[in-house]
């Protein structure tokens, strides 16, 4: 993209963002900073504790799970484990995770802008996933002990419990509320801030993928918060909404909560597809493959994963016509995405790969993914489901997308902008390691999950048959080995930004959208001057004229 | 791109009145939601429950509910009233009507204190013996009688606050003729408060 160099370096001698002395110094030059660079770092502090701590009761779970009977925490204990280790991963890490940390720092700046619409609102919200983090950790300290609900928080179960379920609701209440206002922010910011000559096609792929995940933000979480606030009133007072006894349908209760987290799961994954576009073609060198049809089927998952959420709820008796339309509906999602992976290997074929380790993360997404995104298909069909649903299929299924998605597309994202965010850079070799360890260990961890969970072990148990043994010390084995892998990571990232090389180089990897020539480390105002933007994003012309020499020789 | 630009150069001084706006109605969207899951919540209970619903809002005082209508709907009228006056500079006139638009909200809130202390007086709450001795959808009426009221009061309140501040803004110069999209955004969420209630009303009071 052609922004305009030469202004740009006149700026060199300003002190970057993180150097920047601002009304406040100190530790409140950051807590009160409204810059969105500096909310980006703080949402990437908040973000990647609370993600270690999921990770933690994800080993624990599975270590107890290392042999059948009790192991090492009762049945009781090992209930508030998976629900809080879901309520901490869906809610605190991959909802808001990649729009939050890279959406904040990167989506102005990608467009062409100096902060986002309204900065104040940015770190407003900020403190309201601190307050939902806070409580969701809270429950774990106060008497009756987090929620064991599960993170579905099922009625009538959730409203009988003795445990600390109103914690856990208004945690995530409080999280929806900060979700829909990055949402609302990120939608005003992309109509209003775009630099001039940046039309809607010259955007970069991530940026089309944030603006679809803030219009699902905005427009689904306020059903999940008047469902959860519902729960909470009605474990108080009693008025019968969805209780029961009192006269109220738990079905009723199920439709709501989903017609939130199915598009949730969207919220997920959508960003993570655009860090996918974003880095693909930096590394293969070349023009990303069809770009309409990655910007439209990101709007078309959008809409289409709005429309299919009773597929959550197959066994929980629903019409015939019901369970047909959400079947069919469901499989129809699976155009968009897989045209967004066929335009990736488009992209991969006949460019000059280089395999760096936010590639090596990437083409792992795409392996990952697919086997997410097929099982997924599977679970879609009627007949299946009946024989899958709360299996460990599920479970496997919703890793292979989620973390073997998301989580990986975040992975990739770290290490394509770290050195971008911070000014170092890490040790690569190391980088890959850790990445292999990652994911072997995966793939030991979660497949076989999909095949005991196909032979009948049922999910969210402490125990099981003496059958499910092999699978579940495999499963116990690859969690070690991820857990191997990600503490390697870490400990790689966070050992750079004290001691790695400096890098001040503006493009790093030789990408092609904006924020590639700005200063490493950015300065406080991104750009000197706003660049005006005549071409599309990724062109990589020199190596798209030598292939078409190639062709016609 | 003209409009982009304008909103670049009034970046540095944090100003841009469009985005503004954008970013009111998309929460308003969102309120809108809030309330439409409650909605959905009521038609399905109303579908499966007729004759109850039908039943139970005859308990219901429609001359207080009417009343509380008419005294919203003027309130979203002199609302706007006051954002006429601000435009063409008529200060004292804006934060005459935005201080009546107050009153009227809380002339609402109290007779709405009335209507529930009275419900409260024949044993009618959540979770009341009376009302536990009844059907499921005597139940289920007043249980979302009282939620979705009382969700619209407290929308009520958020509202009373922000014209309060609005007020105080008005005075001291910072909503004035040429800047005053805090009092207009201010006037919408009010203009949603009254919709709710335009249709809380007849699906409460007037299905008898």
């Amino acid at each position: 993209m052609a922004g305009d160099a030469a202004v740009i370096e006149t700026n060199g001698h300003e002190p970057s963002y993180l150097d920047y002395k601002g009304k406040h110094s100190g530790i409140l030059g950051w807590l009160l900073s409204t810059d969105h660079k500096r909310i980006g770092i703080l949402y990437l502090v908040g973000i990647l504790t609370f993600f270690m701590t999921g990770a933690a009761l994800g080993f624990l779970m599975r270590l107890e799970l290392i042999s059948p009977g009790e192991t090492i925490v009762s049945a009781q204990t090992y209930n508030k484990f998976f629900t809080l280790h879901g309520v901490i991963m869906v809610f605190l890490f991959i909802i808001p995770g990649i729009p939050a940390i890279f959406g904040n720092f990167f989506l102005p700046i990608l467009i062409g802008a100096k902060d986002v619409a309204f900065p104040r609102l940015n770190l407003f919200s900020w403190y309201l996933y601190l307050t939902g983090g806070i409580l969701a950790l809270l429950s774990i300290v106060m008497p009756g002990g987090p929620a064991d609900t599960g993170w579905t928080f099922y009625i009538p179960y959730s409203v009988r419990t003795d445990t600390n379920v109103i914690f856990s609701l208004f945690a995530a209440f409080i999280l929806g509320f900060s979700s829909i206002l990055t949402g609302l922010n990120f939608v005003t910011t992309v109509h209003r801030l775009k630099a001039p000559g940046m039309g809607w096609f010259k955007m970069p792929l991530s940026v089309w993928s944030f603006y679809a995940t803030a219009w699902v933000q905005v427009l689904a979480t306020p059903i999940i918060g008047i469902t959860l606030l519902l729960v909470g009133i009605e474990r108080v007072l009693h008025v019968g909404i969805f209780d029961p006894a009192l006269g109220g349908d738990p079905v009723l209760y199920q439709h709501l909560f989903w017609i939130y987290s199915h598009p949730a799961v969207y919220i997920m994954i959508l960003p993570a597809m655009g860090i996918v576009s974003e880095i693909i073609p930096v590394f293969a060198h070349r023009t990303i493959f069809g770009y309409k049809f990655i910007a439209f089927s990101s709007i078309a998952i959008a809409l289409f994963g709005s429309l299919v959420w009773a597929h959550h709820m197959f066994t929980a008796g629903m019409s015939d016509t019901g369970q047909f339309i959400f079947s069919l509906l469901t499989m129809l999602v699976a155009i968009p995405s897989a045209i967004k992976v066929f335009n990736w290997i488009a992209t991969l074929y006949k460019g000059s790969i280089e395999l760096a380790t936010p590639m090596l993360y990437i083409l792992a997404f795409i392996f990952l993914f697919s086997i997410g995104g097929l099982t997924g298909v599977m679970s879609g069909v009627l007949a299946i489901d009946m024989q899958v649903h709360d299996t460990s299929f599920i479970v496997g299924h919703f890793h292979y997308v989620m973390f073997g998605g998301t989580g990986f597309a975040f992975f990739a994202a770290l290490h394509y902008w770290m050195p971008k965010m911070f000014g170092r850079m890490y040790n690569r070799k190391f980088a890959k390691v850790a990445f292999w360890f990652i994911f072997t260990g995966f793939n030991f961890l979660y497949f076989p999950m999909l095949v005991m969970g196909w032979l009948g072990m049922p999910r969210r148990y402490y125990d099981y048959l003496p059958q499910f043994h092999p699978y579940h010390l495999i499963s116990t084995i690859g969690s070690w080995i991820v857990i191997t892998g990600l503490i390697l990571m870490f400990y790689n990232l966070f050992k750079s930004l004290k001691s790695g090389p400096v890098v001040t180089e503006k493009n790093i990897w030789g990408g092609e959208t904006l924020e590639w020539q700005i200063d490493t480390p950015p300065t406080h105002e991104n750009f000197s001057e706003i660049p005006v933007i005549t071409e599309r994003p990724y062109m990589y012309k020199d190596n798209e004229l030598t292939l078409k020499k190639e062709e016609t020789v | 791109m003209s409009t982009n630009l304008q909103a670049h150069t009034e970046n540095h001084v944090h100003r841009d009145d469009i985005g503004a706006r954008l970013g009111m109605w998309l929460f308003l969207f969102t309120e809108l939601i809030l309330f439409g899951g409650m909605f959905i919540v009521y038609s399905v209970y109303r579908f499966t429950h007729q004759q109850e619903f039908h039943l139970a809002a005859q308990e219901l005082n429609t001359i207080i509910g009417t009343f509380n209508t008419i005294i919203l709907l003027t309130s979203s009228l002199t609302m706007a009233a006051s954002i006429v006056a601000i435009q063409r500079s008529k200060r004292s006139l804006s934060i005459f009507f935005q201080m009546l638009t107050i009153l009227l909200a809380l002339f609402f809130m109290v007779n709405k204190y009335f209507e529930w202390t009275a419900k409260f007086h024949h044993g009618i709450y959540p979770g009341s013996e009376t009302l536990l001795n009844e059907n499921a959808g005597q139940i289920l009426f007043f249980g979302l009688y009282y939620v979705m009221t009382g969700l619209h009061a407290l929308h009520v309140i958020v509202g009373i606050i922000m014209i309060a501040v609005m007020m105080r803004f008005t005075s001291r110069g910072i909503v004035k003729h040429d800047n005053y999209v805090k009092l207009e955004n201010t006037g919408l969420y009010w203009h949603l408060v009254d919709i709710i209630w335009i249709f809380l009303f007849p699906l409460f009071y007037l299905i008898t």
